[in-house]
């Protein structure tokens, strides 16, 4: 089992979650996150000074998904949140343990 | 005693009322989310603190007998002699205590005011200490120098709504206010953003539309001046309100909304000496010379490195200074026959008045606020400890939370 993390501009959501959902992945947990990578922040004007705003809202999406489903789902992925410029965000894939569904009790692949 | 305008002002007194915490939100948005109520406190309790300043001694000490032109006698204190009927000589169109409580109104915006400059660190027991005193020893004086009979008045100045008397004195006490408290921790090194402009927004919207009655009502009768300082009053502040959006969009590439709320009440500010003594012509340019110069004048405090924190001293101060000479160049006594002709009018000498009264209305309230600030810092301390300043007035001084998680 993987976890793939995505933080990518929060505009893009709607398109990938349509983009996971369309190749079968079932959940996903969205979180409203703040940070910085290369883009840095950006700049606000109040009464014509301007202020450097360091953290920048982004969108994290995780999934949980089977081994095999990796690939295409890091396509995907690339192909919903990809603008060229800067900013567009980063992928994490990580191996994960185990899965349980609490309602259940069914674990592993059949958890997810 | 006349019913119509007595109607008139009990009304107007209510609307100037309501400015103050509209002034409440226009100041709260522009904090930080952990000084929001510190900073409305701040306005609200100035409405209890100087309604009894006011009525125990500052009205009397603002339109009692005068006394060598600097002060008012101690005739009215405690309310005395002021009722239902009204006084043989003030507003003798009106009963006493209306005249009385439409002025009371003016006295407690005018502290409200200063509170933007010192937000979001001033200790909440000094700033009761500190309006108690700036009204009794900064506002009254002032007042009965240009309303009650004193040497300003005496001399010609014109102020038809409060310039001087409010908005140049509040900004003198801003700008000695922030040298004497200092700046807030970490000010140049962080961001102060504003937490929630659409607040401030609604505030604009309480100033502008409660501004009808500080300046029509400052006709005290409900006539045809009246009217006129109604419509100069919102064309100012229409005009302003553009010409600060425009400035910033040429000059930073975009119109904001605060730029918006600061122009229009930068126009408001302009107009209130002008509202009763211009016409409509000069009250665009008075409009177009708020917005352009209040824009700048907020940009002060960055080169000389003051912090005034949500800018009282640009606003109310360039704007209070600007209306207060722009009301010498375009004065006439066709609009006012009780006033006087301008610069533009064939008086110069009328510009000069203003002059002397906004170098003398600036010079007092600077030197007294500073005086008085540095007296009550051998009382108390006038400011939070940084651990409070850290975790906000409102948790550490009122043990709330504007908003919960």
């Amino acid at each position: 089992m993987k976890r793939v993390e995505i933080i990518t501009r929060p505009y893009k959501l709607d398109e990938i979650k349509e983009a996971l959902t369309g190749i079968g992945i079932q959940g996903m947990t969205v979180t409203d996150v703040r940070g910085f990578g290369r883009q840095r922040g950006h700049k606000e004007v109040y009464r014509g000074a301007e202020y450097q705003v360091d953290f920048v809202s982004k969108v994290k999406i995780e999934v949980v998904i089977d081994e095999d489903l990796l690939d295409q789902t890091l396509e995907v992925i690339q192909t919903a949140a990809k603008t060229g410029k800067i900013g567009d965000g980063k992928i994490f894939i990580s191996t994960i343990d185990n899965a349980i569904r609490i309602r259940t009790g069914e674990s592993g692949g059949s958890a997810l | 005693m006349n019913p119509t305008d007595t109607a008139f002002i009990i009304i107007c007194a209510a609307l100037v009322m309501f400015m103050t915490p509209g002034l409440a939100l226009f100041y709260a948005g522009m904090t930080r989310s952990k000084n929001v109520l510190g900073t409305m406190m701040q306005s609200f309790a100035a409405i209890g603190v100087i309604t009894l300043v006011w009525i125990f001694w500052g009205y009397s000490l603002a339109f009692g007998t005068d006394v060598y032109g600097l002060i008012g006698g101690l005739d009215f204190v405690g309310m005395a002699g002021v009722g239902m009927e009204p006084h043989e000589s003030i507003a003798t169109n009106l009963p006493h205590m209306v005249f009385m409580i439409f002025q009371c109104m003016f006295a407690i915006i005018t502290p409200a005011l200063i509170t933007g400059a010192f937000a979001e660190r001033m200790r909440f027991s000094a700033f009761l200490l500190f309006i108690v005193l700036w009204c009794t020893f900064v506002y009254a004086p002032l007042c009965h120098w240009v309303w009650g009979g004193g040497w300003m008045y005496e001399m010609g100045a014109l102020d038809f709504a409060g310039g001087a008397v409010v908005h140049m004195s509040s900004a003198s006490a801003a700008l000695a206010a922030v040298l004497v408290i200092g700046k807030r921790k970490g000010w140049g090194k962080r961001s102060f953003l504003p937490h929630n402009l659409p607040m401030t927004m609604i505030g604009t919207a309480l100033l502008w539309f409660g501004w009808f009655g500080f300046n029509a009502g400052s006709a005290l009768a409900a006539d045809g001046l009246a009217g006129n300082a109604f419509v100069t009053t919102h064309i100012a502040a229409g005009t302003a309100m553009l010409a600060w959006i425009f400035a910033e969009w040429k000059l930073h590439g975009k119109p904001t909304t605060l730029g918006a709320a600061s122009g229009a009440v930068a126009g408001l500010v302009a107009i209130t000496p002008a509202a009763g003594f211009v016409g409509i012509m000069p009250s665009v340019i008075i409009g177009l010379g708020a917005g352009v110069f209040c824009y700048y004048g907020v940009s002060l405090k960055s080169r000389f490195g003051y912090d005034d924190s949500l800018d009282v001293v640009g606003i109310h101060g360039i704007g209070g200074i600007w209306g207060a000479l722009a009301t010498g160049l375009f004065a006439s006594t066709a609009i006012n026959p009780a006033g006087a002709d301008g610069l533009f009018y064939g008086n110069p000498s009328q510009l000069w008045i203003q002059f002397v009264s906004v170098v003398a209305t600036c010079v007092f309230a600077f030197t007294m606020s500073y005086v008085l600030l540095k007296i009550i810092s051998l009382v108390t301390p006038l400011r939070v400890t940084d651990e409070e300043e850290e975790a906000g007035l409102d948790v550490a001084i009122h043990s709330e939370s504007a908003y919960q998680a």
